[in-house]
């Protein structure tokens, strides 16, 4: 999306809305003023380690805890004030929460038989049926909740979850209690399923492999505050903060000094004395600066072959060397700048282009590869 | 170590088992087995005044049990929902409750009766021509209140062991707060519930020494029993006893099954 679509948002592409919501609980601050527009049909992540105050935000979009500042809007309408079962928002819980002294049926249909004006039992039967064939589970009616396993039960409080037709699918979560497998699994399953009911998704995750595969926009969360919005890949190629960049993939992370700026560009000079030409930070004017590569945009060679002109070149010396099958990653030790990691793909030829633990080389930073980062605060 | 378990267990049993094996003797002495008969038992259920003692007992114990369920649910409920200093503060009087000994809730549910009595009954008796009594009533009452913190302790145990994401998720699909009580938190803890009543109705069947404090006139099946006793032992008394016990023993047990189910249930 571009800055001048993005500038003319309207309303109606807007389904939920925090305006300044901030959440206290005591002398504790789990959300900050938080600021974020909800995209109608996105699949949008709260990215962020445990406490940073995903969890809490999207409590406030479910009803469960009203702001105690700033407010909450869904559709337009102010919903701050407004409990948890009058919204049109439905959660899949960390731990499925499923009724264990229902069947999956009566778990999948437990939304329905809420509404008033009461809907009728066919109506409830054939919906919940046609929920049940969506995830799958069509045969799966009559059985206990104790019966299913982990993926079947999540599969049913995904199902019970969408019955009622949510503006927005609320996920806590719903992948951290499957094993690696069948979480890979789930997650193509959950994107399909957006994409068929073009309901809007908000996901909570502290995975940050999870919010890139799935997400359309990922919020990156730190203390209760919204550190960085965007697509996942602007978060992977342009982070803004050391956070950001340290968070979502691996990062290189050196100190540098800024002594020339021209046209998004900047030339900095790292602690050893070799100047690198990296991206810089829109408005930034500091001396002195933390700089983030990541450790694929890098490469090595022996220190004895000879070095092309124009590409900076930092004397380093292998201390770690960890053989992944389609990759290495080197650990590397350089004067004045510090440790480095490289992630080097395997080229036809295997052993040619390897180096031993101890041995010297030269780092080699391309010319515009990296950025400046912004100080965290 | 395997011994000591044993005597340990022999010791507790013994007595017990004695009672139940005399109530079967065929003789007239309540201290040795002579022969088997099942006479004493017909005696027992043939004796007028035992069976009235009976129906006391158990009107006693169902209505007050009833109180107490009532009473006692709805307080663990609002126990749940109370934070902090104030509900720490009333755990602690529940769980003191249960623990004061039968005694001293009777000589003190006595005096608070009989002084309330005295201030009400001069009022009360011009007015509506009958005054306020030691009786049936004040059983119930002194049993219900002592058995409703038996009743606090079993719902308030299952109420924190339930998973509040149940409750939320209740809330997100629209159920109203009622709804999901009655939905969703009632079903969770109806075999809490219901072994607090067994509980209760069990304490108050088998309940002698605050019975006998506040019974006034009214004469429940451990009264009688006691009672009896002063005029010698008979093998009808073990045969009261023995049967007493089967109940009690029924009762308990299926109070425990509906506890353990509720807990396999939790998490499956």
């Amino acid at each position: 999306m571009t800055e001048t679509s993005c500038a003319h948002v309207s309303a109606k592409d807007t389904v939920a809305e925090f305006a300044g919501a901030t959440k206290r609980f005591g002398a504790i601050l789990a959300a900050d003023r938080i600021d974020l527009s909800i995209r109608r049909g996105e699949f949008l992540s709260f990215l962020g380690p445990s406490g940073c105050g995903k969890t809490t935000a999207l409590r406030m979009l479910a009803g469960f805890d009203g702001p105690s500042e700033g407010a909450i809007l869904i559709d337009g309408q102010d919903v701050s004030a407004v409990p948890a079962h009058m919204r049109p928002v439905n959660m899949v819980f960390q731990h499925y929460a499923l009724f264990p002294h229902m069947t999956v049926a009566q778990n999948v249909g437990y939304g329905l038989r809420q509404r008033r004006p009461r809907l009728s039992k066919s109506e409830i039967a054939q919906k919940t049926d046609k929920a049940l064939a969506t995830v799958r589970l069509a045969e799966f009616g009559t059985r206990r909740i104790w019966e299913l396993s982990g993926g079947q039960q999540q599969r049913v409080a995904l199902a019970r979850a969408i019955i009622n037709e949510p503006q927005i699918l609320l996920l806590d979560e719903p992948m951290a209690a499957l094993d690696a497998k069948l979480r890979g699994e789930m997650q193509r399953e959950l994107l399909e399923l957006q994409r068929s009911l073009n309901i809007t998704f908000v996901l909570v995750t502290h995975d940050q492999e999870e919010a890139l595969s799935m997400s359309d926009r990922i919020c990156i969360m730190g203390k209760g505050r919204i550190i960085q919005v965007g697509s996942p890949q602007e978060l992977y190629d342009r982070p803004r903060s050391r956070y950001v960049a340290d968070f979502v993939g691996k990062a290189n992370i050196v100190a540098g000094q800024i002594d020339g700026r021209q046209s998004g560009m900047a030339q900095a000079i790292l602690g050893n004395g070799t100047t690198v030409i990296l991206r810089d930070l829109p408005g930034d004017s500091r001396q002195t600066a933390e700089i983030a590569v990541r450790p694929e945009a890098l490469s090595i060679v022996a220190q004895d072959l000879p070095l092309t002109e124009g590409i900076a070149a930092i004397p380093a010396r292998v201390t770690h060397r960890t053989f992944l099958g389609d990759r290495i990653e080197y650990l590397l030790m350089a004067d004045g700048v510090g440790q480095l990691q490289v992630n080097a793909p395997r080229q036809a030829g295997g052993a040619l282009g390897e180096h031993k633990v101890g041995s010297l080389v030269h780092v080699l930073w391309p010319e515009g590869t990296g950025l400046v980062l912004a100080d965290d605060t | 170590m395997r011994f000591y378990a044993a005597a340990v267990y022999a010791f507790l049993y013994m007595p017990i088992g004695i009672i139940a094996l005399f109530s079967f003797s065929a003789g007239r002495s309540a201290s040795s087995m002579q022969g088997f008969s099942l006479q004493w038992y017909g005696r027992a259920l043939n004796n007028p005044f035992v069976m009235e003692a009976l129906w006391t007992s158990v009107r006693v114990a169902f209505v007050s049990a009833i109180l107490a369920t009532v009473v006692g649910t709805a307080a663990a409920l609002a126990l749940t929902g109370m934070r902090g200093r104030l509900r720490a503060t009333f755990d602690l009087l529940v769980q003191i409750a249960v623990m004061i000994p039968g005694i001293v809730i009777g000589i003190a549910t006595l005096i608070a009766l009989v002084s309330v009595f005295d201030l009400i009954n001069p009022w009360l008796e011009p007015i509506a021509g009958w005054s306020l009594s030691l009786g049936a009533g004040s059983l119930i009452g002194a049993h219900g209140l002592f058995t409703m913190s038996l009743v606090v302790l079993l719902v308030r145990g299952r109420m924190e062991t339930l998973d509040g994401a149940l409750i939320e998720a209740s809330r997100d699909l629209g159920a109203t707060p009622f709804g999901t009580f009655r939905q969703v938190t009632l079903p969770q803890i109806l075999p809490a519930i219901l072994a607090g009543f067994l509980l209760a109705f069990t304490f108050s069947f088998d309940d002698f020494v605050i019975a006998f404090f506040v019974a006034g006139s009214e004469t429940t099946l451990p009264i009688y029993i006691f009672s009896s006793i002063r005029r010698g032992v008979t093998p009808e008394i073990n045969a009261i006893g023995t049967m007493i016990m089967i109940a009690s023993l029924t009762l308990l047990i299926v109070a425990q099954l509906l506890l353990r189910r509720s807990q396999t249930r939790k998490r499956p």
